[in-house]
């Protein structure tokens, strides 16, 4: 009975096959839509997280201005250099203490130019941002004391400066100088935020604080903490330094923050995951007009399914038969549908991780849930009809309007 | 009791209360194994109601209805199924056919519930689109064929089982003269030679000619109870009107006989 059921219901099937095609459309778009977008909402959010862990992990940033008025603009002073130093002297169990200062400059080279944000620090920029060098070298000490016309340059300058020619050696032109290339920093790729990591020239700080800038002002700093577990001792120590530093009494609030990036881990991560479920309410929407359109189409065939399940019964079918017909009828579309909506799913969504630039997993759970829901509408609205019209009276079925 | 079938005091109501219509009022019918019955009368009278309580494909509202003797009325839904695909072959007054399916896999949709094997479905479907002359139309849909052909294909798959019972509401309703002869030829060819019994619906007095016996009903009952003369029902027979009137007089008084 099984068997003679189940070709029956794939003779059902080829016979509308219009009807078939539209439910597992529906089906298909269903649960490709929420796969997909959440899919790609959790590579999103997974991007963001491998982000902020290569920004370099038990990092500290320490930026003037007030928390509540935002980084700057309000008039507080800078940092100095003597303040990198202090925090270096009077704080223990620091990986590394990086100055920053950052000018956006238009750089040349071989009659090409790039704007670009070229950046003032120390060797230990490169442990705390965890770059590496890919080629050449570090500034030497001398360099650094010196502010001497020298820079790393990130993989983007390189290529759109030089393209593929060599570079150590060469000279970029940034403002009235000339620097010399002395290293070329390893790439960390495009952020999923769209920013590109490598688009950095560095210098030592007395470089640009000397040539470009034309002051002494330390813009920014880095602290990186040898163990993770120090975050805290760290930040409640600099905050004490910096205010003593600053000369603020005790009624004054900080007229600088510190930055843990943790913090910023969890914050950006807390907004894609907003974003991710705000694609998924979207999908939903895509599943639930899937499914209405399914409903659609089996409501509209509802009186024809019905003299045909009339003709059934007045024919000898027993109403189990019949039943199992058309319940097989409607699990081989919805499985169909949603096999097809996964694999389409599969596919979409590793080709798009792959143009955004995030990384791809395979959800179970959410191919799970998106398939069991769709299939369930079809299976409900391909099946519930069928069970009302095979209790009906054979002539009430074949008179069915 | 040899009746095939009997029917007492059936009655039939369609919907409730004010809205509700009584479309058999009583009906009293006994149908003996072999014969061949026209059951004639104007349109609404019940004829269709009939066909469909006999048919199993409806309930009666009251009533009794034995079927080789076992009260059908007591049975449940599978029990009538089951009595549907075994022993009854039903022609509809509007074919029912299922859409968009060839006539062979229409006619071999009785013989597959019954499960049937392919080769056993394919051997006797061909036989039955022979029977109704519709050798090689096996392979076109319901909707490529013509009002007529349809009818016969819906004619080939209820004799495709050779039930115990054939109804028929209106078999020959869209077919040329012709054509409706040879139906009733196949008709009355199966009643004798494979013994079915055939209940048969009809508007023409010429078709209800080839039945052993005529039924009218009016209004919900039977009003007259005919046996045809048992002439060689090879062609048209003539027959008087009043040879019609008088025999129904003598039916009427069997039956005022028997209450
Ligand atoms: N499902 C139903 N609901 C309500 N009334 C019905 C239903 N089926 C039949 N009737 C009514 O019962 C009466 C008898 O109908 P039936 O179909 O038996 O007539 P008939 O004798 O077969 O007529 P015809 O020769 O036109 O086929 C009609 O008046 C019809 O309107
Ligand atoms: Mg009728």
């Amino acid at each position: 009975m099984l068997w003679s059921s189940f070709l029956l219901a794939i003779k059902g099937i080829r016979r509308n096959l219009m009807r078939s095609f539209l439910t597992i459309l529906g089906i298909v778009i269903g649960v490709a839509a929420v796969i997909t977008m959440v899919t790609l909402g959790n590579g999103a959010t997974q991007a963001v997280k491998d982000q902020v862990s290569s920004l370099g992990s038990n990092l500290l940033m320490i930026r003037p201005g007030t928390r509540m008025r935002g980084p700057r603009g309000d008039g507080t002073p800078d940092f100095k250099l003597d303040d990198v130093k202090a925090i270096r002297e009077q704080i223990s169990r620091l990986a590394a203490v990086a100055p920053q200062v950052n000018k956006s400059e238009t750089v040349v080279a071989m009659a090409n130019n790039w704007s670009t944000s070229v950046t003032g620090s120390n060797n230990d920029f490169f442990t705390a941002g965890s770059w590496s060098i890919a080629e050449g070298r570090k500034f030497t000490d001398a360099e650094e004391t010196a502010g001497q016309a020298v820079c790393v340059i990130g993989s983007t300058i390189r290529r759109e400066l030089f393209g593929t020619s060599e570079v150590l050696g060469e000279n970029i032109r940034v403002k009235n100088f000339s620097c010399q290339i002395i290293g070329v920093l390893k790439s960390k790729g495009t952020s999923n935020m769209g920013q590109d990591n490598d688009d950095i020239v560095l210098m030592p700080i007395s470089t640009v604080q000397r040539r470009i800038a034309g002051n002494r002002d330390v813009s920014g700093i880095l602290v990186s903490v040898e163990n993770e577990s120090d975050i805290t001792r760290v930040q409640t120590q600099l905050t004490q330094l910096m205010r003593e530093r600053r000369h603020l009494t005790d009624k004054e609030d900080d007229n600088f923050n510190i930055l843990d990036t943790r913090m910023i881990a969890e914050t950006l991560s807390g907004t894609t995951q907003v974003m991710t479920m705000l694609l998924s309410a979207v999908a939903s929407v895509s599943l639930l007009v899937g499914g209405i359109g399914i409903m659609n189409i089996m409501l509209v065939s509802v009186t024809e399914r019905t003299r045909e399940i009339g003709i059934r019964l007045a024919i000898g079918a027993l109403e189990k038969e019949v039943l199992l017909q058309f319940l097989i009828e409607a699990v081989v579309l919805a499985g169909l549908g949603g096999i097809i909506g996964i694999i389409l799913a599969t596919i979409t969504s590793i080709i798009l991780s792959q143009v955004m630039g995030v990384p791809y997993t395979f959800n179970v759970m959410i191919n799970l849930v998106s398939f069991i829901f769709s299939a369930g509408i079809g299976v409900l609205f391909g099946f519930v009809p069928a069970r009302k019209a095979a209790r009906l009276n054979p002539i009430d079925a074949l008179r069915h309007e | 009791m040899s009746a095939l079938i009997e029917l007492s005091n059936v009655t039939k109501t369609f919907g409730h209360g004010q809205a509700s219509f009584q479309a058999l009022r009583g009906v009293d019918l006994q149908v003996e194994e072999g014969d061949f019955i026209a059951i004639m009368g104007p349109s609404g009278s019940g004829k269709s109601t009939a066909m469909n309580i006999i048919g199993c494909l409806d309930v009666p509202t009251s009533g009794e209805y034995l079927f080789q003797g076992a009260h059908v009325e007591l049975l449940d839904r599978n029990q009538r199924a089951l009595l549907r695909r075994h022993y009854l072959g039903f022609v509809f007054q509007g074919f029912n056919l299922l859409a968009r399916t060839s006539a062979k896999e229409n006619i071999e949709l009785p013989l597959l519930y019954r499960g049937e094997s392919a080769a056993v479905r394919h051997k006797m479907s061909t036989a039955a689109l022979e029977q109704v002359g519709l050798t090689g139309w096996g392979h076109h849909t319901s909707g490529e064929l013509s009002g007529g052909q349809q009818q016969r294909v819906a004619i080939a798959r209820a004799i495709v089982t050779n039930p115990t019972l054939l109804l028929a509401d209106e078999p020959t309703g869209n077919l040329d003269t012709t054509r409706s002869h040879e139906i009733m030829q196949l008709l009355r060819s199966l009643n004798e030679d494979k013994g079915i019994t055939v209940l048969m619906v009809t508007h023409e007095p010429d078709m209800a000619e080839y039945a052993k016996r005529s039924i009218e009903f009016v209004d919900g009952k039977v009003e007259s109870d005919t046996k045809n003369p048992a002439l060689d029902r090879t062609g048209i027979t003539t027959k008087s009107k009043d040879d019609q009137i008088d025999q129904t007089g003598v039916i009427q008084g069997d039956f005022n006989a028997m209450e």
